[in-house]
């Protein structure tokens, strides 16, 4: 029918290249406009040239994309050094003809110019380059590199959108790097000529923390997360950790496990936690925390499941022997690898590097139950927003690995529990509070649920010990209406009951 | 080179730039207008300064791509004198004789001229 023609075409989504980076691919969409230009740009330093390497490097190794790289700043011998410290070793595709290594040197001091002029010379071998290896994927660091050597910037202009232009007729996924302009995104305004996909990388200090963000400025044709998103480099490359969350649409794993003391278990609907679910622990200094942290671990080794446990305030060795005197052993789980103590302090490295170190460790170790310990430490790295970005990040991350992980974290007010000031407890599924209540000169501690999302769960504050002989939770013992603890429950319990003993019942009823 | 420098070099020449060989590279993408007119002046220029001390070689990237890598060719056409040292490079159609000859040494720069 002809009134089927006239419909306007269905918007054909743009076809994109991953990049093979951690979290990139994950806000872009699935990575940059194939076969257009895509714009980087940032301050010196900002990591363009890390991420521009890893996405030809990627391209080649994973999805048979070779790659042509033509630097203006460096000289081939030094890429290959700066990026075989980095993991991303060239020399092995470059043999395999995977990719091209080229640098174009423009030494202002032996030029001179003498009439008209192109940039043919450049074309001839980028297209040299680009037909050696059949390439898929160009990167071209930094272009503007050619203005400092030539001073007619109309020419230079007008040649760069020749060239631009050229790279889309020759159908590679190309990526132009340029430094961070004081008026514009570039110094020498390439946004003008490219308008596909521009990404925006910054490199800042605060609090002494050096923090690197990434943000997709334009992506022609496509949605993609338009928020900054930390990112980090390490000796394993970029990886990009997105603030945006996933969405809550991982699927829910079956079953429950053990918190690892079996009145606890009780008290969160007689089975313990749910698989892949998010636990907070949180209390004051020395309420126990680790210790619950310690007995959900040695509960997962003696399934022979295998576990992974940061520590941010404690070294693994410390951790182990703390445990010990309340009879939880660690060491025959530690000697078969079956748990992983890994200890680090909050501010050896920034925030995104706890996370990123933490997501790779998950990655490969694959633990069904992880901890960490505890959270609140993180905040001396980051102010409370990243913070919660970042854990709520952590949370989906292992949500959709279905690993079951467990948070403590550190009240300061005695009184107020729910002001851990991170804000994470949303993103929880249970919550357990731990106190420690000075009280008539003794110190009792304390646990009750404060929730335990989607089970039946216990609303009692419950005494418990921790001994020599493990952590004890206490039977309530009712006397007059009020729960008795501490040594008022203590001499109750031995004198036997005052009152008549069906207060007690009578209490438990209210 | 100022000819106060040229007093002070060691051999005992009149100038540098009268008695030195000239080892020519001349670039260029094809018979385009442009490098017909660069091929033009630069011969116009050897026959004038260099005669009988100078050799030309004029390399067409179009059929030895490879060689663009070589000299850091990335503009065209471009001239590159290999020799006297230091190497230089004129880019573009060499009509513009002064600035030709002042890339070249065969004039003194601006610069040097005070």
């Amino acid at each position: 029918m002809p009134k089927a023609a006239t419909r306007p075409a269905p918007v054909q989504p743009v076809p994109k290249s991953p990049t093979g980076i951690q979290g990139l691919d994950e806000i872009t969409g699935g990575g940059l406009p194939r076969g257009r230009p895509t714009l980087v740009c940032g301050g010196p330093g900002c990591g363009k040239t890390i991420l521009s390497m890893e996405f030809l490097i990627n391209g080649a190794r994973q999805f048979d994309e070779p790659g042509v790289f033509l630097s203006f700043e460096e000289s081939v011998e030094d890429l290959t050094a700066n990026f075989a410290s980095l993991g991303l070793d060239p020399r092995p595709l470059s043999a395999r003809k995977k990719l091209s290594l080229d640098y174009v040197r423009v030494e202002p001091n032996e030029i001179q110019e003498t009439g008209g002029y192109d940039l043919d010379g450049l074309f001839i071998r980028l297209e040299h380059a680009i037909d050696a290896v059949h390439a898929k994927r160009v990167v071209l660091d930094t272009i503007e590199t050619l203005f400092s050597g030539l001073s007619d910037t109309r020419v230079l202009r007008a040649e760069l959108r020749r060239l631009f232009n050229w790279l889309r007729t020759k159908g590679v996924t190309a990526i132009v790097t340029g430094e961070r302009g004081e008026n514009g995104m570039t110094r020498h305004g390439l946004e003008e000529y490219i308008t596909d996909c521009v990404i925006l990388l910054d490199h800042r200090v605060v609090d002494q923390n050096a923090t690197r963000r990434l943000r997709v400025v334009k992506y022609r044709g496509s949605t993609h997360g338009a928020n900054e998103s930390p990112f980090f480099i390490d000796e394993l490359g970029l990886s990009v950790l997105p603030i945006a969350s996933l969405g809550l649409q991982h699927s829910i794993a079956p079953g429950r496990l053990s918190t690892g003391v079996p009145d606890l278990d009780a008290m969160v609907g007689g089975k313990g936690y749910f698989r892949g679910s998010s636990i907070l622990v949180s209390g004051t200094a020395g309420s126990g925390k680790t210790s619950l942290g310690g007995y959900f671990v040695e509960a997962a080794c003696r399934r022979r499941e295998s576990a992974l446990y940061f520590a941010f305030e404690e070294s693994a060795a410390q951790i182990a022997r703390n445990l010990r005197s309340i009879d939880l052993d660690l060491e025959p789980f530690l000697r078969k690898g079956l748990l992983q103590i890994h200890a680090a302090r909050p501010t050896t490295s920034g925030l995104e590097g706890h996370l990123s170190a933490m997501h790779r460790l998950i990655e490969e170790k694959k633990p069904r139950v992880v901890v960490v310990d505890p959270i609140s430490n993180l905040i001396s790295v980051g102010t409370s927003v990243e913070v919660r970005a970042m854990l709520a990040r952590l949370i989906d991350f292992m949500k959709v690995r279905q690993v079951t992980a467990l948070f403590t974290s550190l009240t300061i007010d005695e009184g107020h529990p729910e002001g851990t000031d991170i804000g994470i407890s949303s993103f929880m599924d249970t919550w357990l509070v731990l106190r420690n209540i000075d009280r008539n000169g003794e110190r009792i501690r304390t646990l009750d649920v404060l929730k335990s999302r989607g089970m039946p769960h216990s609303n009692q504050v419950r005494e418990f010990l921790l001994t020599s002989q493990g952590l004890k939770l206490l039977d309530v013992v009712r006397h007059q209406g009020r729960v008795l603890i501490g040594s008022e429950r203590a001499a109750h319990v031995t004198d036997g009951p005052v009152g008549p003993p069906r207060s007690g019942k009578r209490a438990a009823r209210r | 080179m100022s000819a106060k420098s040229a007093r002070q070099s060691r051999k005992p020449r009149k100038s540098k730039a009268t008695a030195e060989f000239f080892d020519l590279r001349l670039y260029i993408a094809g018979q385009t207008a442009r490098s017909i007119a660069a091929l033009a002046n630069l011969q116009r220029i050897c026959d004038e300064h260099l005669k009988g001390r100078y050799r030309l070689e004029v390399i067409d990237l179009l059929e030895r791509p490879q060689l663009a890598r070589g000299d850091q060719i990335f503009a065209l056409p471009t001239l590159v004198r290999k020799l006297p040292e230091p190497i230089r490079k004129l880019v573009g159609d060499l009509s513009d004789t002064e600035r030709a000859l002042v890339g070249l040494d065969l004039r003194p720069r601006a610069s040097d001229r005070s």
